[in-house]
């Protein structure tokens, strides 16, 4: 009936045993190709967890080297790997942990070229990226081309997390409808960030990647989850679709893909 | 009186706290109040004509001013104001 080797019935038995993935939901997974946009904070969790899973595809697309200030919370990474190319050691640890998938590795950053080519394979983005530009990108791209996006984004002690499914619900857009100008926006890792932080919500995306896969649960389309770290608080807000977003709308006014200027301010 | 969660960038213009209460009976009441007790928050909230920023969101309770009655959205003494930016970290 299912076409698992012995092997993956073992790895993968105690998801096959959970009534709402069972040996459909385990095939699913395998069938499924994930590309996260970043193999650094989230990236590292997110990653780790979806290979773990036995996501069959896991796109990886990250320009940066592994730096020594990172491993402090980028998990996929070790002491060794300082200086290599973050999607390298990223693709040695995911096989470590799950021989049984495939990672495709993407060693450039996103751009107006080459969003539309590298996320057409794709059913799913985690977007676990560093920087508002890219974040834009990502979000325009994916809401032409009708493709899932769970963000994640993590701001030294706070983190929020939402599901951005441009078939179902609002986008980044519908949030914020530009992006600041370069000098007001409280942004990057500059401004410090706690090392369990980007555990928790790149974890956090995971599942969300996961029910967006099998089609289970309710996926956070329409919610923003807030984290806290400081008073262990999680609350869920309400996005709406909004009816003069200049991308989702019936009548958007960015109908191309916009390389933002490249920006990183610590102040606001 | 209103509560009005910071988020943590603007924490340092209200002496670290995370959480205050100002007076208003609207989002923007709530904002003048604001002003008046933490000078400089006004500006990181509304830009020179007075709108709310563009990566700024505001919340009462659960919903986004936005889709209510923008800064005349009314509060009553139980509503809790956030303040919610974009953030980008990854």
């Amino acid at each position: 009936m299912f076409d698992f080797s012995d092997e993956q019935i073992k790895r993968y038995s105690r998801h096959i045993i959970l009534s709402e993935v069972g040996g459909t939901g385990q095939t699913k997974l395998l069938q499924s190709k994930v590309l996260l946009l970043g193999a650094g904070g989230l990236g590292s969790p997110a990653a780790f967890y979806l290979a773990a899973a036995g996501v069959g595809t896991i796109g990886l697309i990250d320009d940066d080297e592994v730096d020594l200030s990172n491993l402090q919370r980028q998990i996929l990474h070790s002491t060794a790997d300082v200086g290599r190319p973050k999607v390298d050691s990223a693709t040695e640890t995911l096989k470590g942990v799950n021989p049984d998938i495939d990672v495709v590795t993407y060693q450039t950053r996103l751009t107006s070229e080459n969003a539309m080519e590298i996320i057409d394979g794709y059913d799913v983005i985690v977007d676990g990226c560093d920087n508002l530009p890219t974040r834009y990108l990502l979000n325009d791209a994916s809401v032409f081309a009708g493709k899932p996006v769970v963000h994640g984004s993590i701001f030294q002690f706070e983190g929020q997390v939402t599901v951005f499914d441009p078939r179902h619900g609002p986008c980044y857009r519908c949030l914020y409808p530009e992006p600041p100008p370069p000098d007001m926006v409280p942004s990057c890792q500059e401004a410090g960030v706690i090392g369990v932080l980007p555990g928790i919500i790149g974890s956090l995306q995971a599942v969300e990647a996961i029910k967006v896969v099998l089609g289970i649960g309710e996926p956070l389309v329409g919610k923003l989850l807030l984290y806290n770290a400081l008073n262990q608080d999680f609350r869920k807000l309400t996005l709406h679709k909004d009816a003069t977003c200049p991308v989702c709308s019936e009548n958007p006014s960015v109908t191309e893909l916009i390389d933002y200027e490249a920006f990183c301010a610590v102040q606001w | 009186m209103a509560q009005v969660r910071i988020p943590t960038p603007l924490r340092r213009l209200t002496k670290g706290e995370a959480e205050v209460s100002v007076d208003g009976d609207t989002v923007a009441a709530i904002i003048d109040g604001l002003e008046a007790d933490y000078p400089g928050l006004k500006e990181r909230i509304c830009d020179d004509q007075g709108e709310v920023r563009r990566f700024v969101n505001i919340y009462v309770n659960d919903e986004d001013v936005r889709f209510l009655d923008g800064t005349e959205t009314k509060t009553g003494p139980d509503d809790i104001m956030s303040i919610i930016p974009a953030i980008a970290g990854g």
